[in-house]
């Protein structure tokens, strides 16, 4: 099966990206250098095509009870206009994925998934929808792209009439965005620099790219490929699905609990509330390297005396610290802020120490 | 994608400078272009004897960490200390200032093995 491609395929090659093929679509990995495309997007704004990633709608009076079932978080406090970051959990006690919800009117909601598990949670959430709430698979019909950047909001604000600088974290408003209508523009984001995620028909896709770049270039709004935003997201301490979190990862070991709402019954949550009150006996941490050294997906995480005590799920060198930095599940006695533990590289062990996320704050 | 036409070329995409009994080694502008940005050298293998094929060291971009082989038999003299410090010259400067190792010549014969440019561009 050959990739799919996004509606901006045509404006990647003419920049010259390097195209990696993800979650079935061929993306830009990087137009130009890795920590040059992060800086951008830490000092002034940058935009990304995350045209593939999926997004549900759910309608009428059985969409909350459905999202309730599904959803870890507690999907009934969220007003029209407010967006909730949560966890749909497996009946064994990892991860189908994480998401974002919106909602959009009184009974509409939207939920944005990860593109490499879209085609699985469509099926899961179908799986438990017993009161046939209506669904909606609008993933490719939609292109998203994501603004971020401190200056994201002073150089895509003469596009629009809605007060952009104005928008709160986590909230969303539907608009003419560059002369496109019903434009969904929301205040998140997965870089931790501020800025927006722009929904809208992929048919407005060549305009609403082109106008972007229009009012931005001069302001040093550039195109940034998906490795920066692997770095940037790594430096808030971001999980990763797929990295951080997966299907057999517990969502508690993981520090989801902010997102785990116990007040409420969803897919597994007895057995979560048990796993939380017998306590972590592991915990997903953020470390930096002592010695020289960057750490790696899947690299062993050892003690003093090169015991195993975990692996590390995502590692790099931060662009922005000049450091190896990574996160990774460790035994709970290691999880303790400035804990000394070591990670394998090769036929070393490199010194590294646990710090509090994010790294970069 | 520049390859010298004074150099010899491994198929691991390093290229070779010979200069009497010594030889310069650094991987190519096609394998810096691959890799992206670079962001550590580690080479602790100075004063080892090694044969063509080992592994010196490791070049560690921000995405993707990749092995260091032996062209040819030879005792690591000499690492680039420039490149400590600045590793993105390697990016920059692939066949001059990013060079990584200075290695003695075990057997000059082996280097008949090495691809001329040419044959180098070739393969990429």
């Amino acid at each position: 099966m050959s990739a799919k491609n996004t509606p901006f395929i045509k404006q990647h090659e003419a920049l010259g990206a390097k195209i990696v093929e993800f979650a079935g679509y061929n993306m830009p990995i990087q137009y130009t250098s890795i920590n040059e495309e992060h800086k951008v997007v830490r000092e002034t704004a940058g935009v990304f095509d995350v045209s593939h990633m999926g997004e549900f709608v759910f309608k009428g009076e059985y969409a909350l009870d459905l999202l309730q079932r599904v959803s870890s978080n507690d999907v009934s406090t969220l007003a029209i206009g407010q967006i909730q970051y949560g966890y749909m959990p497996n009946i064994s006690g990892g991860i189908i994925d994480d998401m974002l919800v919106y909602r959009i009117e009184d009974q509409v909601y939207m939920m944005v998934v990860n593109a490499a598990n879209l085609d699985k949670d469509w099926d899961w959430i179908k799986s438990h929808n017993t009161a046939s709430c209506d669904m909606f698979n609008i993933s490719d019909n939609t292109a998203l792209l994501a603004v971020q950047g401190p200056k994201a909001a002073e150089i895509l604000q003469s596009l629009t009439d809605l007060d952009l600088a104005g928008m709160k974290y986590y909230t969303f408003k539907k608009g003419v965005f560059a002369s496109c209508k019903n434009v969904l523009v929301s205040a998140t984001g997965y870089t931790g620099a501020g800025g927006f995620e722009i929904y809208f028909q992929k048919e407005d896709a060549d305009t609403i790219w082109d106008k972007m770049f229009e009012v931005g270039s001069s302001k040093g709004l550039r195109a940034i490929g998906l490795a920066a935003r692997d770095t940037l997201r790594l430096e808030k301490g971001y999980n990763l699905y797929g990295n951080d979190i997966d299907e057999t990862t517990s969502p508690l070991e993981a520090g989801l609990s902010w997102v785990t709402k116990f007040s409420k019954e969803f897919v597994n949550s007895i057995n979560l509330k048990a796993e939380k009150e017998a306590g972590r006996k592991n915990a997903l941490v953020g470390f930096k390297m002592i010695d020289r050294g960057i750490p790696r997906h899947d690299y062993e995480l050892k003690d003093k005396d090169g015991n195993p005590i975990g692996k590390v799920t995502s590692g790099t060198m931060s662009p922005t610290l000049k450091q190896g930095i990574g996160m990774g599940y460790v035994k709970s006695e290691f999880a303790n802020e400035n804990s000394t533990i070591f990670v394998s590289v090769r036929d070393k062990l490199l010194e590294a120490v646990v710090v509090k996320l994010p790294f970069v704050k | 994608m520049e390859t010298p036409d004074n150099l010899k070329y491994s198929k691991d995409h390093e290229w070779v400078k010979v200069e009497g009994d010594t030889a310069i080694i650094g991987i190519t502008a096609y394998a810096q272009g691959e890799l992206g940005d670079i962001v550590f050298v580690d080479v602790d293998t100075v004063g080892d004897d090694l044969t063509e094929g080992d592994v010196f060291g490791t070049i560690e971009a921000v995405k993707t960490v990749s092995d260091l082989f032996m062209p040819i038999d030879g005792e690591i003299l000499e690492i680039n200390e420039g490149i400590d410090a600045n590793p993105e010259i390697i990016n920059t400067d692939p066949y001059g200032k990013g060079w990584i190792v200075k290695i003695s010549i075990a057997d000059s014969s082996q280097l008949e093995a090495l691809l001329t440019a040419g044959q180098y561009k070739d393969l990429t």
